[in-house]
């Protein structure tokens, strides 16, 4: 199996403070890895260094087995990495469908064009269409993102991020705040959208994670303390330790 | 549909039976719509609030001021019809260096930047006297250039033609570029920057891209205004120019395609129209642009769309009679206010014999209490009214709320 993402001893310091202190880690292509840890851990952090937003302080990151440290975020999308976000980032005033449009544009290889109309490209409307239909947005197509409800603003989140062809998606949390149907829509959802593509995930839900994962990794204090399949997650010890019996000792004693 | 509709106007305004007034009037409002277009094209497609807009329709003029020169002397052959297309590319090249620093800021950076910049534009004026033409300004002859079709442009009714034509053009091609891949992803730009970089797209480049478009369309305004007046001098590049497209575009509504031309007409034929008769237009002006600020954030285009929308949605009983009642509440107070400012213009210059008011063909005497209680007492009552309404409708909806009616 080929690496799909590469990190190799990534540090990230803001000023005199360590947020990652030396992360490697390989990704295999195909796989659906969670990331789990306490709240600081450098979750979101590693995915911000991942995707581009913030720049490493040292390490290299490797998209594929090409380089991508250091390239900015549209570049990284454009060699195949697409992310979601925690907090939902989307396009308020703009409809579902001018949001997943918008965001198939580049790889569909419209770029930057000015000289044809958005409405006279079949394909993107298909493809748009497409994706919609598989985020469960299909009746909200023509509504401005800004008033969906919770729910739907998360799964638009999730279709933003794989319009666009990308082997290799990062979803920080897509379950954060939501119920407990809406959880199971969404486990849904992401099963799908993940079963041709390389899924890098942070949640805090232990039964998602521990339900969806072929293999985990544990960020503690930005160091991967354990990475493993969810069996060996479960009964190590230092995970035992680090999360002092909570949510993995009870999901490892169900 | 529409578009056919607006071109059939445009093009049977000058059958009825108008002055040549009416036709400068709408030539001025076609060059000043689509000024006002081009700079939506920054503030409501791509989020870019600009100080310095009006430097591109000054370039835009100077250039075709300069070669329509250069025409009249001789030395080119380029027909006049053709000439807004250079002043164009003026606008643009001029639009590609500036932008092509200013757009890697956006928001406050890059406002204060366009401010920044056109001041230093508009103070060279006064050292290139040779380019920009100093207090007179640089002067041409739009009559004297290659004909087409034996149109020499020295009608007015020509010129109206010449000047609709490229303005319907420019609207219509302005329309398209909002609905093209670039147009959607710079709205896209406008609600999130930031989303827009993790979607494949360098926002800078964006913002970049429709700068360079927007100045183009800018530059074509200027020569067209360089054609109307065959005069194009220093002023024109000003701030106060930049600040006057800014209000056609947030009066009119700059979430909406038709915004900036419904401000661009009302502002120029305010500034036309009122200008005759009194000084203090712009301060109407200002006052306009504070309540539309205020009550109408999504301007005057805005504000008609969305009342089309309730009126279609959620139909209130009495609605049409509450908007009747505020309107003549408006008009009441807007009579006393400006009775009001007009007086008090009017007295400020008594002592040099302007102390007489000229109101429908009656005299009056500024220096007597009645017309000051009158106005007073007119302004008042306008905004209790207004006030009264205000809470009347108020009430309404929260009984309908209770009673679980629909709104």
């Amino acid at each position: 199996m080929s690496v799909a993402l590469r990190m190799s001893d990534v540090h990230k310091r803001f000023g005199r403070v360590q947020i990652i202190r030396g992360v490697s880690l390989d990704i295999t292509q195909g796989e659906r890895h969670a990331i789990i840890g306490p709240n600081g851990a450098g979750k979101s952090t590693l995915f911000n260094l991942i995707s581009g937003r913030l720049a490493v302080s040292s390490g290299r990151i490797e998209l594929a087995d090409k380089n991508i440290t250091g390239l900015s975020p549209f570049e990284i999308k454009r060699r195949g990495l697409s992310r979601s976000f925690q907090v939902t980032n989307i396009f308020p005033r703009l409809s579902v469908f001018e949001n997943v449009r918008c965001s198939l544009q580049w790889s569909e290889g419209w770029r930057y064009s000015f000289w044809r109309l958005a409405d006279a490209i079949p394909e993107l409307r298909r493809k748009a269409e497409l994706v919609i239909d598989e985020i469960g947005l299909t009746g909200r197509s023509s509504t401005p993102a800004g008033v969906l409800t919770y729910a739907e603003q998360r799964a638009l989140e999730i279709g933003i991020t794989i319009a666009g062809d990308t082997s290799v998606i990062l979803l920080d949390e897509p379950m954060a705040g939501m119920s407990l149907v809406e959880t199971q829509h969404a486990l849904e959802l992401i099963r799908r959208i993940s079963s041709n593509r390389t899924l890098l995930m942070i949640e805090h839900d232990m039964n998602v994670v521990f339900d969806l994962a072929d293999r985990i990794s544990v960020l503690v204090y930005g160091k991967i303390i354990a990475t493993g399949t969810p069996a060996e997650i479960r009964s190590n010890d230092r995970v035992r330790e680090a999360y002092l019996g909570t949510k993995v000792a009870d999901v490892a004693s169900s | 549909m529409v578009w056919a509709g607006c071109a059939l106007v445009l093009l049977i305004i000058p059958l009825a039976p108008t002055s040549g007034f009416a036709l400068s009037l709408s030539s001025q409002m076609a060059i000043a719509a689509v000024f006002a277009l081009s700079y939506n094209m920054l503030l409501g497609q791509t989020g870019l609030l600009s100080f310095g807009h009006a430097v591109f329709m000054g370039i835009g003029g100077f250039v075709a001021i300069h070669v329509l020169r250069s025409v009249n002397a001789g030395e080119w052959q380029l027909p006049l019809i053709l000439l807004p297309l250079i002043g164009a590319l003026g606008g643009a090249c001029f639009g590609l260096v500036f932008g092509w620093f200013a757009t890697r800021r956006s928001s406050t950076a890059f406002a204060m930047i366009t401010l920044g910049f056109g001041e230093l534009v508009y103070a060279s004026a006064f050292i290139f006297v040779d380019l920009y033409g100093g207090e007179q300004g640089i002067t041409a002859d739009r009559t004297l250039a290659p004909k087409i079709l034996g149109l020499e442009f020295a009608s007015q009714l020509q010129v109206y033609y010449l000047i609709m034509s490229w303005a319907f053009i420019a609207a219509v091609l302005i329309f398209i570029i909002g609905r093209t891949p670039l147009g959607r992803v710079a709205l896209a730009t406008r609600d999130n920057a930031e989303r827009v970089a993790f979607i494949g797209y360098n926002p800078n480049r964006v913002r970049f891209l429709m700068f360079v478009l927007s100045t183009f369309f800018a530059g074509m305004a200027g020569s067209l205004f360089a054609i109307d007046y065959e005069i194009v001098t220093y002023g024109s590049l000003g701030l106060s120019a930049s600040a006057q497209v800014l209000m056609m575009a947030f009066i009119g509504g700059s979430s909406t395609f038709v915004g900036p031309i419904v401000g661009a007409i009302l502002i120029t034929g305010l500034q036309v129209l009122l200008g005759q008769y009194t000084d203090l237009w712009i301060l109407y002006l200002g006052v306009l642009f504070a309540i539309v600020i205020r009550f109408a954030p999504d301007g005057l285009a805005g504000l008609i769309a969305k009342e089309c929308a309730s009126w279609r949605l959620n139909h209130i009983r009495g609605r049409s009679v509450l908007i009747g009642l505020r309107t003549i509440a408006a008009v009441i107070a807007a009579i006393g206010f400006v009775t009001l400012l007009e007086l008090a213009s009017r007295a400020k210059t008594a002592s040099v014999g302007g102390a007489v008011l000229r109101v429908w063909g009656t005299h009056v005497d500024v220096m007597s209490p009645w017309p000051w209680l009158f106005a007073g007492i007119c302004f008042l009552m306008g905004l209790i009214s207004l006030r009264f309404v205000h809470l009347a409708a108020a009430r309404r909806m929260s009984v309908a709320d209770v009673n679980g009616e629909p709104k």
